[in-house]
Formats: C-alpha cells, sequence, structure tokens
C-alpha cells in the first residue's frame, strides 16, 4: 500500500479515532494480563483464527473488557483493604497478648525488661506503690518495625529522661507490612508513663517512626473483653477475605477465556484501520481510494477479493481495480520456498534485487554450498553437519523445533536446507581431497610404488635407518602408476613434503574455480541486458568486460591446465614457472632461466595483453558516446519528448468500470529536459569509469581474493591430528615444522588418544571411553562450528563482493503485502 | 592390484556420471512451479564437481616432484602396499 496522504498529521488522519479505540483496547487487554501473570495464571494462546470484526462487535468487545477490568479493578481493591484490616487486627490482638506479659504479672523479676529499669518498673507497678505515688499510670502500645527500635529506644530515653518504662518484645510470628508486603517479625512495645505532656512526647515520637499505636485498656477484664471482639471480628473478616477471593477466581477465569481471541481481533483491526488511514477520499467523500502495488500474476485474484468483499459486506457498490501508469521503481517480489527461501535471504541480505533484475539466487544454491565445501572438506565432518541437517529437515513441523525462543537455534534452523546442501557438498570434496576425520582413506590402491622405488634404489633396512627421509622419483619406472582415479592420492597424506604438493594444487584450484565462478558472473550479465533491451550494452560493455578477463585471466587458466597436460616427470628439473611466465607477460620482459612452455608463447602473450589493454577504454567511452550520440539523434531529429513523470494518485474524473490500462512506462526512458544533458553526460560518464576501474583492479584483486579458498581448506585439514606427524614425535625427531603454530587438536590427539591407547590393557580400554567422548565432543564444538563459521562467512563474501559486483545492483526494495501472519500475533 | 589405465578409465566414467547429472536428468524432472530451479541446481552441480575432480586428477597426472617419506613409513608401506 502507497501512502497517499503524505501531508496530513497522523492526527488529523481519518480513521484516528477508530485507532485510537483500537489501542485504548488494548490498554485495557494489557492491564488484564497483568492482573492474571500476578495472580500466576498463564495466557494460552489463541486457538483459531477469528476474522477482524465488524464495527458493531468491536463495541461489544469494548464494553466487556472495560467492564471486566472495572470489576477485577474493585475486586482487588476491596481484597486488599479487607487484608490491611485483617492485618491490622491481628497486630492489635498481638500487642494485647504479649502486653500482658508485662502488666498482669508485675512481681517476676524475669521478665524482658532492662535492668535499669527493673528497680523503677517494680515501684512503677506494684499496685500498691501506684497509689502511693498518686499518679496515674497510662500506657502506649503497639509495634514498631525490628530495624528501628533501638532508635527509638534511644529516643524516647532522652527525650522523657527516664520517666517511662518501655517493654520491646518481639511478636510470635511474622506478619505482613502494609505497605511494602513483604513478612516481617514486629516489635511490641508496652510504654508505661505518668504525667500528660510526656504521653504526648511519647506519642508524637511514636508518629515519627510510623508505628501501629493501639489503644491498651487498663483494667484486665477490659482487656479480655477487647481480645475476645477482636477474635470474632477477625474470624469474620477472614471469611469475607475468602469470598473475595473465591470471586476473583471467577473474574479471572473468566478474562482467561475471552482475552487470546479479543487481542487478535483488535490487533487485526488496528492494521486494517492503519491501512486504511493510508487512503485517500474521494472529491465526493464517498469513496475511498487506496493505491497498491500489485504482481500483475495476481490481479484476477485481487479482482476477486474485492468482489468477494463487497458481496460479504452488502454494499451496493462494488469497488474494483485499475491500473494506472507510474514512473515511481516498483518493488521486487521474488516467489520462494521453504526449500529457497534460505537462499534468497542470503542474497537479499547483500541488498534486493532491482526490479526484474537477474537474481543470482538459484545459482547460489548450489554455488554457495560449494565453495564452503572447498574450505570445509571433510568427509567425517561433512557427514556430521549432513546429520545434523537432516535430522532439522525430517523434523521441521515439529512445534518444539519451530517455536524455540533462542535465537541461535533459530538462525540454525532457518537455514537447515542450506546445511544440509553444506553437508554434502562438503562429504564430496572431503573424497576428492581425501579426508576423513583428517585421515586418508585408501578406496584404490595409491599409485605410489614404494616397493619399485626401494628395489630400484637399493634401500636396505642399514640403508633406511641411516637415512632419516627419503623421496621417491617419478622419474623411476614403476614408482608411479597414473593419477588416482578419485581425489588425492593417499600417500600424499603420509609424506612430509605433502604441503608442497597440496600448496601448488590448492593455489591452483582456487584460481581456476575463481576465474570460472567471475567469468560465470559476468555472463550473467546477457541476462540483464537482453532484458532490458540494451543491446549496447552488450557490445560496448560485456564484450570488453570478458576480452579483458578471457586474455589475462583465462589465459592464466589455460597455463594451468597446459602445463599439468604438458610437462611430465621427464621435465621435473626445467619445468617452467607460471607464475614468472606471468609477471613477465606483463611486463613484457622475459627470463631466460624460464623456458618458454610452447613455441610462440611470447607473441602469442603480447598480443593477448595488447587486447586486454585495448578493451579497457571501450569499456570506459563506449557507452558514454554512444548515449551521447543517440540523445544528439534524438534531439535533432524529433521535439522533445513530454516530460511525464508525475503520479496521478487520485482517479477523479475515471469512470467506474473494470477497464485495465495496459500503459505501463518501461522504467528506463524516463524523459530527461534537454537542458539537464550535460550534467547527465558527466554523471554517466563518471559513472562508467568508476564501473572500468572498479572491474579492471576488481579482476585482479578478486582473482586473488580466491586464494582464501586455498588458506581455508589448508587450515582445516591442518587442525586435525595427523598419524604420520605422531610416529616421528614419538621417535624425537623433529618433523619439518610447520609455519604454523602447534594445532590445538594435535596436543588433544597426543596427550588424550596415545595414551589412551598406549595403556593396552581392560583398564585402559575403559578408560578410553571417557576420554574418547571428550575427544569426540572438543571435535565437534571446536571443529566443526568455528571452522564452519568461519567458512560460511568467507564463501557468503566471496559471493557478495567477488561474484555479484560483476553483474548485480541490487537496489530494489521488497514488496511487503499486507497480511495477517497468525505467528506474529503472539 | 588394479592396473593402472592411466587416465582414460577414470576420465570417461566420471564425464558419463555427471554429464548424465547434467545433459539428462534436466529433461526427466517433472513438469511443475520448480522445475526451473531443479534443473539450475543439476546443472550447476554438475559443472561445479566435475571441474573440481577433474582439476584434482589433472594435477596428479605428471608430478614434477615425488612425496619424501620417513624411514619408517617406507619400511611399513614396502611390504603392506603393493
Amino acid at each position: 500500500f502507497c501512502q497517499l496522504n503524505p501531508k496530513v498529521s497522523a492526527f488529523q488522519r481519518r480513521f484516528v479515532g477508530e485507532v485510537r479505540r483500537c489501542e485504548e483496547m488494548e490498554k485495557t487487554f494489557t492491564f488484564l494480563q497483568q492482573e492474571l501473570r500476578g495472580a500466576g495464571r498463564a495466557l494460552g494462546p489463541c486457538q483459531e483464527n477469528p476474522r477482524a470484526p465488524l464495527a458493531r462487535e468491536a463495541l461489544r468487545v469494548q464494553e466487556q473488557s472495560e467492564q471486566l477490568a472495572q470489576e477485577l479493578r474493585e475486586v482487588s481493591r476491596n481484597r486488599a483493604s479487607l487484608r490491611g484490616r485483617l492485618g491490622d487486627l491481628r497486630r492489635y490482638l498481638h500487642v494485647l497478648r504479649q502486653g500482658q506479659r508485662f502488666t498482669s504479672l508485675p512481681a517476676t523479676p524475669g521478665s524482658p525488661a532492662r535492668p535499669r529499669a527493673l528497680s523503677e518498673r517494680e515501684r512503677l507497678l506494684d499496685p500498691s506503690l501506684h497509689q502511693h505515688l498518686e499518679r496515674k499510670i497510662n500506657f502506649v502500645a503497639g509495634v514498631i518495625h525490628p530495624w528501628r527500635v533501638s532508635a527509638f529506644e534511644r529516643l524516647l530515653w532522652r527525650a522523657c529522661r527516664g520517666y517511662l518504662v518501655a517493654n520491646f518484645v518481639e511478636m510470635p510470628e511474622p506478619m505482613e507490612d502494609p505497605t511494602t508486603g513483604e513478612s516481617i517479625t514486629w516489635v511490641i512495645f508496652l510504654i508505661s508513663y505518668w504525667g500528660e505532656q510526656i504521653g504526648q512526647k511519647i506519642r508524637k515520637i511514636s508518629d515519627c517512626f510510623h508505628c501501629h499505636v493501639y489503644p491498651y485498656p487498663e483494667s484486665e477484664s477490659s482487656r479480655a473483653d477487647t481480645m475476645s471482639g477482636l477474635h470474632s471480628q477477625i474470624q469474620d473478616l477472614s471469611v469475607v477475605l475468602e469470598e473475595t477471593e473465591q470471586y476473583l477466581e471467577q473474574v479471572l477465569d473468566k478474562v482467561v477465556q475471552v482475552l487470546p481471541t479479543w487481542r487478535v481481533q483488535v490487533q487485526k483491526m488496528k492494521a486494517i484501520y492503519l491501512v486504511l488511514n493510508q487512503c485517500s477520499f474521494d472529491v465526493t467523500e464517498k469513496c475511498l481510494i487506496a493505491e497498491v502495488w500489485c504482481p500483475v500474476q495476481d490481479l484476477t485474484q485481487v479482482q476477486d477479493a474485492l468482489r468477494q468483499g463487497s458481496y460479504k459486506s452488502g454494499s451496493s457498490v462494488e469497488c474494483f481495480v485499475q491500473r494506472i501508469p507510474t514512473s515511481e521503481s516498483p518493488p521486487t517480489l521474488i516467489r520462494t520456498n521453504k526449500f529457497t527461501a534460505g537462499f534468497q535471504s542470503i542474497v537479499d541480505a547483500y541488498g534486493v534485487a532491482s526490479y526484474q533484475e537477474v537474481n543470482p539466487a538459484p545459482y547460489a544454491i548450489i554455488t554457495f554450498p560449494f565453495i564452503f565445501a572447498i574450505m570445509f572438506g571433510d568427509v567425517g565432518h561433512g557427514l556430521l553437519m549432513f546429520l545434523f541437517a537432516l535430522w532439522m529437515v525430517l523434523f521441521e513441523n515439529s512445534p518444539s523445533l519451530r517455536q524455540a525462543s533462542n535465537e541461535i537455534w533459530q538462525m540454525f534452523f532457518e537455514g537447515r536446507y542450506l546445511i544440509l546442501l553444506m553437508g554434502a557438498f562438503s562429504i564430496y570434496t572431503g573424497f576428492i581431497y581425501n579426508e576423513c576425520f583428517s585421515k586418508a582413506t585408501v578406496i584404490f590402491p595409491s599409485a605410489w610404488s614404494v616397493a619399485t622405488m626401494a628395489n630400484h634404489s637399493s634401500w636396505s633396512s642399514a640403508y633406511l635407518a641411516t637415512h632419516p627421509s627419503l623421496t621417491l622419483d617419478p622419474n623411476v619406472t614403476g614408482v608411479f602408476r597414473g593419477p588416482y582415479p578419485f581425489g588425492i592420492d593417499p600417500i600424499w597424506s603420509l609424506a612430509t613434503n605433502h604441503l608442497n604438493f597440496l600448496n601448488s594444487f590448492k593455489m591452483k584450484m582456487s584460481v581456476v574455480l575463481g576465474i570460472v565462478h567471475m567469468g560465470f558472473g559476468v555472463l550473467l550479465g546477457i541476462f540483464n541486458h537482453v532484458h532490458f533491451g540494451q543491446w549496447h550494452r552488450l557490445v560496448l560493455e560485456l564484450l570488453p568486460e570478458m576480452i579483458f578477463l578471457l586474455a589475462l585471466f583465462g589465459y592464466l587458466v589455460f597455463l594451468i591446465f597446459y602445463k599439468w597436460i604438458m610437462f611430465t616427470t621427464a621435465d621435473s628439473l626445467v619445468a617452467p614457472s607460471i607464475l614468472i611466465h606471468f609477471i613477465d607477460m606483463f611486463l613484457f620482459t622475459s627470463n631466460a632461466d624460464n623456458l618458454p612452455l610452447y613455441r610462440g608463447q611470447v607473441p602469442v602473450q603480447m598480443v593477448l595483453v595488447v587486447l586486454a589493454l585495448a578493451s579497457v577504454p571501450v569499456l570506459l567511452l563506449g557507452t558514454p558516446l554512444y548515449l551521447r550520440c543517440r540523445r544528439r539523434a534524438l534531439r535533432s531529429g524529433h521535439p522533445p519528448p513530454v516530460a511525464g513523470g508525475e503520479q496521478e494518485p487520485l482517479l477523479e474524473g475515471q469512470e467506474a468500470g473494470n477497464s485495465v490500462n495496459a500503459t505501463k512506462e518501461d522504467v528506463e526512458s524516463g524523459g530527461h529536459g534537454p537542458d539537464a544533458e550535460h550534467l547527465d553526460m558527466a554523471e554517466v560518464l563518471m559513472h562508467q569509469a568508476i564501473h572500468t576501474i572498479e572491474y579492471c583492479l576488481g579482476c585482479v584483486s578478486n582473482t586473488a581474493s580466491y586464494l582464501r579458498l586455498w588458506a581455508l581448506s589448508l587450515a582445516h585439514a591442518r587442525e586435525c591430528p595427523r598419524t604420520s606427524r605422531v610416529c616421528p614425535r614419538g621417535l624425537g625427531r623433529p618433523s619439518p615444522s610447520p609455519p604454523l603454530s602447534p594445532e590445538l587438536s594435535e596436543v588433544l590427539w597426543t596427550m588424550v588418544m596415545r595414551n589412551g591407547f598406549v595403556r593396552l590393557s581392560y583398564l585402559g580400554g575403559l578408560v578410553l571411553v571417557p576420554v574418547f567422548a571428550a575427544f569426540a565432543v572438543l571435535t565437534v564444538a571446536i571443529l566443526l562450528v568455528m571452522e564452519g563459521l568461519s567458512a560460511f562467512l568467507h564463501a557468503l563474501r566471496l559471493h557478495w563482493v567477488e561474484f555479484q559486483n560483476k553483474f548485480y545492483v541490487g537496489a530494489g526494495y521488497k514488496l511487503c503485502p499486507f497480511a495477517f501472519a497468525p505467528e506474529a500475533w503472539e | 592390484a588394479m592396473a593402472y589405465g592411466g587416465l582414460a578409465v577414470p576420465f570417461i566414467v566420471m564425464s558419463v556420471f555427471w554429464g548424465v547429472v547434467g545433459g539428462v536428468l534436466p529433461w526427466l524432472v517433472p513438469k511443475g512451479p520448480n522445475r526451473g530451479v531443479i534443473n539450475t541446481m543439476l546443472v550447476t552441480c554438475a559443472v561445479c564437481c566435475y571441474l573440481f575432480w577433474l582439476i584434482a586428477i589433472l594435477a596428479q597426472l605428471n608430478p614434477l616432484f615425488g612425496p619424501q617419506l620417513s624411514n619408517e613409513t617406507i619400511w611399513y608401506l614396502r611390504y603392506d602396499w603393493p
């Protein structure tokens, strides 16, 4: 939906009243929900999918909800006040009870009074003394917070100068503090004093300390009466409180039943009104006009829905839809199913495709897991990954998997198909790299024959003892019998110079695959140019780009394959270096020590470099010059076209009917006024210059960037332990140390597994079980997850930058249709 | 021990296999809304995997140097591997 009232503020929109009503209802709902939560009840999710209510239904919902809220508030208030009163009464009861200990047993010296006041108390409380002094003893009784007791005592003593007796005792049971609600053990105090002024002072002090003071009757009998009265009052109050709580429960039950449905209904209503606010009114104020983006394929569905809607609401006038021309760029809609959604989201994360641009996602479905697998290639790890993703896929409909609240888990779950493919491809590349949990598997017998070499060079046992490492020579007949049919020969995993071979292999592989990937990206641009009818770009941009790429880097690929095929072991001493040839090609020099790969290499290379360099100015100036010529031809031939890029939002003056105009302007050919021509030329030239520089430099740097495929696959392989390293280490002989620091896993291997294997006894076997478990867990945690994430990130970068910048613009925005999604309402 | 036929046998086997995956299977996919995506997937997969295998085998076709083994490995492999 497009926003048709941009100039009207949010408060003046037509349906703001309804929106406000919805929000009030939502506030009421939140209050009800809070009450429920306070009472410890949970609100279940809404089971059915209620439709949005009509206006009068909404009124009913509002009334009912407000009534419920009102009731709830009243009942809660009643309950709170009842409980307060109950607390009060009980405190009074306690005060009276405890106070009796002081006033009814005057002769016991063991009652809890301060020693200093003992003598005074005896004097005071002795009835004979009472009469003797002709003074009246008054009492102040109450309860005080236990933390304030000492301060209270001190103040009392200082203020009244000892003309009182204060007794403090703790309450036998803790009671609730009405203000804070927590349960504290109050301290009951009983102050006996004589004199009016002291009495007033005491009362003021106890006010300051927030004590609850209760009237303390003088005589014994009145105290007993008060106590029994209190008892009955407490009982009555408890009964009333119970009934109040029962009623509260009932109200809460009612709420629980209706609240979920109401919430969904009100949310739907609010969404609808918000959308309606975006529509504008016709001049006659009788109908509402909305402007929407709609996929052409779904146009008939929309018309059907409108027809149904008008029928159901019982109105006499039908709603209709009409296409209008616009020069705005439409949003992009790419329909995906649950399988392709994951891959599409990877592409969209970089940038949503511009309208009608070629979508790299279908190719990324395979190339992304493939490039990941090149860096992660290991059969065992790939199998683990594959099984994990398979479990997620097979159980994807179980609610426990779908509604997990852990965000990281959600990410993994969303990408389950992606992980599935990544695992599958990793198994394949693992077979080719011949790595299964970093051990080589011998599926086919190895192509290198140690026996032949040993016989040929007469390697006797004595000879071997003196020579710690020897090299197999492929020049000797029978030592090397042919290429290993599927993957890397397993003997390389036992060789100490395996890195020499693997580095060469993996670097060349990365470069070849990178150039193929990039070339594919450039070729995808063909689709774009053809679709938008920009034939000139096909000749003036794509062709120079391809020539540049192929002349330089395609030639490099050719050199790599040529050297692999044509140079046999016989030439191993004089084999030329491709890298030096490549550098010399650019510098137009030659190196005497580096033999040419084939006859006539130098002139061929010169031609290629010249061709590549010649394509650069074509790329730079071709399109701008062409556009300029075309504009000049247009300008001299015809009058400039009317600049018609205005949007016509309101269909005023249009007749009702189901006409569908098919006038849709081509997005490209927006008319430019003649006065803006010079500005355009500069802009186009600049844009093209940037594109040229980016492309040419990018070719070089991106090719090198693909070498990360080599780097990461090497890191992955070396993170895992190797048997060949364990044996030399055991003999104390230094193996050619790699430039990297000792791997964590090698330490793990030597300390954990070797120790387990060495103690070959029953006890050792038992010990091995938890040892292996620990090893397995560490493997999974560290290697799989860390390396997987790292390889994922690099594959993503290669796709986003190196691949997509050859053809992808990604400047579009997504179509966000108005939808009631049930998951969104919780 | 398998007689090594050089490059020929594996080359033919793999080329035929990935050729079938990339060239024949797309015709057999049933018509439906996903046909385009599935065909793209099949062809891309075939090209990627075949290329990867080809690079691996061509890199080992003419080795310019041999593996350097420790004497222990030689002792062991001399009699264990054919």
